[in-house]
């Protein structure tokens, strides 16, 4: 009941506030090349309001403002790399879906190769341990004199 | 006793992960570090809110003592939580300048005539531009920028008394120490 008259008063809050802006539209850029490079930019980079969500896929205000930063460069005549280099001068490695290679990272991208050896390396043990070494019995008469043949066969050649 | 040890290690194992992953709760994966820490402010020169100012709010704005920069929308609900507090800081002497992001024309202006206004100046981001170079993800967030016009601090979401008690005043106290 407390829930169900938090969330009334919660929904009564929201509806006196005006309403955040709508996302501003999307305008395509006009030369397809640059807009196939933008939108693939776009992808690449993650939505810092929803978090698990590129800018191209997301719903959020703050996305919508970011893809067309990101088509007003592409325009501009920027780089991916600067581009990409625009994006995380404000908002941190966190936008790139695609982490880099550097140290503070090195745990992340070498973190399951690790994994995969330290398993190789516990299934390798296992395995040799399983490997039952028969046990040593004496030789036989028999096999004694086929091994005195032997090793004198040995020593005349 | 090696094979002892062997059976624990998958405990052991496990503890560490547990207490990582314990660990990892407490974090508040929202909580995104700003790039700007220990960097100036960067340049921004924006249009009036208020009717009868001339100006709005540029980055040159800070400078000779620590301030506050708050950025507040009308329709932002975690603004309208957080005003009467800084309504509070105002009067007691802080200097918080406001930055009105993506509002629609006039909306600045009407929510600090009804809510009261708190701010040395204030300046209007239409386009949300200037939260853009800010690394603003939403409203409110507030910076402490220092005397020299640096961001020292960055606080996501509302300024509560608890917040501003635990977080930003003893930074802007050790601040205004420095001078």
């Amino acid at each position: 009941m407390r829930r169900l008259f938090a969330a009334l008063t919660a929904g009564f809050l929201m509806a006196a506030a005006p309403l955040p802006p709508a996302p501003v539209e999307d305008r395509p850029l006009a030369d397809p090349a640059l807009e196939a490079r933008a939108v693939a930019l776009q992808q690449s980079l993650r939505c810092v309001v929803c978090q698990n969500e590129s800018i191209a896929e997301s719903g959020a205000v703050l996305a919508a403002d970011l893809r067309q930063v990101v088509r007003e460069r592409v325009a501009a005549g920027d780089s991916d790399e600067e581009v990409r280099a625009f994006m995380v001068a404000r908002y941190g490695d966190f936008v790139l879906l695609k982490p880099p290679f550097e140290p503070a990272t090195w745990l992340l991208w070498l973190g399951p190769l690790i994994v995969v050896l330290l398993g190789g390396l516990a299934v390798i043990a296992y395995l040799r341990q399983r490997r039952t070494v028969p046990e040593a019995t004496a030789l036989s008469a028999d096999e004694m004199a086929r091994l005195d043949a032997l090793l004198a066969q040995e020593d005349e050649t | 006793m090696i094979r002892r040890l062997m059976f624990f290690a998958p405990v052991a194992v496990l503890a560490v992960l547990a207490g990582l992953l314990w660990l990892g709760l407490g974090r508040d994966p929202e909580a995104l570090p700003s790039t700007l820490i220990n960097e100036p402010l960067p340049a921004f020169e924006l249009a009036p809110v208020r009717p009868g100012d001339t100006d709005g709010l540029s980055s040159t704005d800070f400078s000779g003592r620590p301030m506050l920069l708050n950025v507040f929308a009308s329709w932002c609900v975690g603004c309208r939580i957080e005003h009467p507090f800084l309504m509070d800081l105002a009067r007691q002497g802080v200097v918080i300048q406001g930055l009105n992001w993506k509002d629609a024309p006039g909306d600045g202006a009407a929510w600090l005539v009804e809510h009261g206004d708190p701010y040395a100046h204030v300046g209007d981001d239409p386009e949300g531009r200037a939260g853009i170079d800010l690394g603003v993800s939403g409203a409110p967030e507030t910076f402490i920028v220092d005397a020299q016009g640096r961001v020292r601090y960055r606080h996501i979401g509302p300024v509560t008394p608890e917040v501003w008690r635990n977080d930003l005043a003893p930074i802007l106290q050790s601040l205004e120490a420095e001078g």
